[in-house]
């Protein structure tokens, strides 16, 4: 069976931290870092990157289309 | 079996990017605002379709006044109300171009009410993009047209009292009565599944436009975080109890 | 030619706006209460610089006023009208002849410079029959010209250039007040190069009547009256009344004892005869007002009574 693993990459730069990412995330993977970026703002993260199935639904909500979605099928070896 | 993040973030995986013909403008808008998806997902449409060539943008007065600034087309700037007249202009001059307006609820459904209707009623050949947040964003947060029964605005501190205020106004409704108009549907930004339905109604709009077929009238409910003073995330669960039940989502007209 | 009946005055200027944006010729024409309801419009065209001509066939007001001539939209016409510093290439016809004329020279103007142009007319004129001579018809612009000779046009982005946003909001006040400086040095060269007036009988005039529009084809009568009786006196007709002719004033200042502004108005223009003069001369106005027409003889009573017996 064929396991799907994904990755976001966000743009810290011009995320403003409006948590609607986190809050699409089906498998919990992001959260807003404790850090601030240029602007002030708690940018998202991967906060747990193994959870992310690349279903871009992050980046379909982001306002600020900060977020980039990779995505690939791994062949699971029992 | 384990995979590092490195293996996966390359560019044969890429399932999702922001779109070619945004601009590397960083979006004045608050954080959270919906307008910043919608404009992502016009670019998204006009990139898919292939017609960046042919794309003319008539841009409002209001928080998205600036919208130009995001999407790589040509543009024309409207004053408030007017962006149906305006792109009247453009598509009756050139009407092998594809022409789209995009306006607030105060710009829309308030001072340009007569240009709306009149140019749906034409059916002029264009789309037409309604964002719905029920409250003046961009200039303090005043009672909208479309500002519901009972909800706060700066000018309606204790609610929007129908005996006072009337009633708010379903613009959708209205010109989804027009025969002009082909393709009238009410949509929202807040979830992925949302955005995936309004692209889809946003790729049907302009294929309207291609074929000739009317106006195409696309209202998006929306939040205005900022102005209702919630968080992005609280404003989207206020919409779904409160804005969804009087502006239902989903196609009112299309033929 | 494509025409369109807007549902308003509101909706027809902003008509002009987005069609003056694909860079061909616009037009629009109303009388007095419709061209109130365009002047936003206009100034957002002002400040967007594009090219178009309105046509305003000016009626009696205040408000709703009457059906009958006035003159008295010149302030609105020729000093603003709408919001902001900016002005309109203004044209006065005096005759039905110079109606259909001046369509065109407002055009190569507006063109020529990026601004909106008005022909300022009047009811008389509008309502009047005569001969005119049409020029042959030039064949319209293709699209290929366009892009070449306005490449401002929204005309769709093609990869060769950039966008091109047509557009009047600048948020950064230092950035809009050198637009705005470069806006007042264009009107400064339209002031330059752009005047347009004609004289009767001036030459030897000791006594001057300025008028346009169909005034001026009053006061015509008035200085064949008056010179029948032995006074000299001369008509400037001014036709561009933005930019104005004040230097044509001025040099006939050497032999004019005094200037009689006449205007269907309770006296505009006249403040720009007074600019021009600076105190040299009398100046004063004459005008029937609120739809009424003056006579040649009342014309020449007031240049008695006012100018040369005052």
């Amino acid at each position: 069976m064929a396991k799907i693993r994904g990755a976001i990459v966000v743009d810290n730069v011009t995320c403003k931290g409006c948590s609607l990412c986190v809050a699409s995330c089906p498998t919990d993977v992001i959260r807003l870092a404790d850090e601030v970026n240029a602007k002030g703002y708690n940018y998202a993260y991967m906060h747990q990157p193994e959870a992310c199935i690349g279903c871009a639904n992050c980046a379909m909500v982001c306002p600020d289309s900060c977020i980039t979605v990779y995505k690939v099928k791994l062949a699971e070896t029992v | 079996m384990s995979i590092d993040i490195k293996d996966i973030i390359k560019p044969e995986n890429l399932v999702y990017q922001k779109s070619s013909l945004l601009t590397d403008r960083v979006m004045h808008y608050c954080p959270g605002c919906t307008h910043g998806v919608v404009n992502r997902v016009i670019a998204e449409v006009i990139e898919e379709l292939g017609i960046q060539e042919d794309t003319i943008g008539v841009a409002p007065v209001g928080c998205s006044v600036l919208m130009y600034n995001y999407i790589e087309v040509d543009w024309h700037e409207a004053a408030h109300g007017r962006a149906p007249a305006v792109g009247t202009g453009i598509k009756r001059l050139m009407p092998n171009k594809y022409v789209f307006t995009y306006q607030g609820d105060g710009d829309l459904a308030a001072i340009g009410t007569a240009e709306t209707i009149h140019a749906c009623n034409r059916g002029e050949n264009m789309v037409m993009v309604f964002i719905n947040n029920g409250i003046y964003g961009m200039t303090g947060g005043q009672m909208a047209p479309t500002t519901l029964q009972g909800m706060k605005a700066s000018t309606c501190p204790f609610g929007r009292d129908i005996e006072r205020d009337g009633n708010p106004l379903r613009m959708t409704e209205i010109v989804a009565t027009l025969p002009g108009t082909c393709y009238v549907t009410r949509h929202a930004a807040h979830t992925a599944a949302a955005v995936r339905k309004l692209k889809k109604a946003l790729l049907k709009a302009f294929d309207n436009q291609k074929n000739n077929k009317g106006t195409s009238f696309i209202e998006v409910v929306s939040t205005c975080n900022s102005g209702w003073k919630m968080t992005p995330v609280q404003s989207n669960k206020w919409m779904e109890a409160h804005m969804f039940p009087f502006y239902p989502l989903g196609d009112i007209k299309d033929v | 030619m494509v025409v369109l009946q807007a549902e308003s005055e509101i909706a027809s200027i902003n008509m002009v706006y987005g069609g003056a944006g694909c860079g061909k010729k616009v037009m629009t024409s109303s009388s007095s209460p419709g061209v109130s309801l365009m002047q936003e419009g206009i100034t957002y065209l002002a400040g967007a610089e594009l090219p178009c001509v309105v046509v305003n066939v000016v009626r009696g007001g205040p408000g709703l006023g009457t059906i009958q001539p006035a003159q008295s939209d010149y302030f609105q016409a020729v000093k603003g009208g709408g919001h902001g510093d900016y002005k309109l290439i203004v044209l006065a016809p005096s005759s039905v002849q110079e109606m259909a004329d001046f369509v065109e020279l407002a055009f190569d103007l507006a063109f020529k410079y990026r601004n909106p142009a008005m022909i300022l007319s009047d009811g008389m004129i509008g309502q009047m029959m005569e001969k005119v001579e049409m020029k042959p018809f030039t064949p319209r612009w293709t699209d290929e010209e366009i892009t070449k000779m306005h490449p401002w046009a929204t005309t769709g982005k093609p990869a060769s250039r950039e966008r091109n946003i047509i557009t009047s909001v600048e948020l950064d006040a230092n950035a809009f007040e050198r637009f705005n400086h470069k806006l007042q040095a264009k009107y400064k060269q339209i002031e330059e190069n752009e005047v347009r007036s004609e004289m009767f009988e001036c030459e030897d005039a000791d006594y001057l009547l300025v008028a346009y529009g169909s005034s001026a084809r009053i006061c015509q009568k008035a200085v064949q009256i008056l010179r029948a009786k032995g006074i000299k006196v001369g008509l400037l007709r001014p036709i561009t009344l933005f930019p104005f002719p004040t230097k044509e004033i001025q040099a006939l200042l050497g032999h004019v004892k005094g200037i009689l502004s006449v205007e269907l108005s309770a006296g505009q223009m006249v403040e720009d005869v007074r600019l021009a003069v600076e105190g040299k001369v009398k100046v004063e106005h004459f005008g029937r007002l609120g739809g009424v027409v003056h006579s040649p003889e009342e014309v020449v009573e007031a240049m008695e009574s006012k100018i040369i017996g005052g």
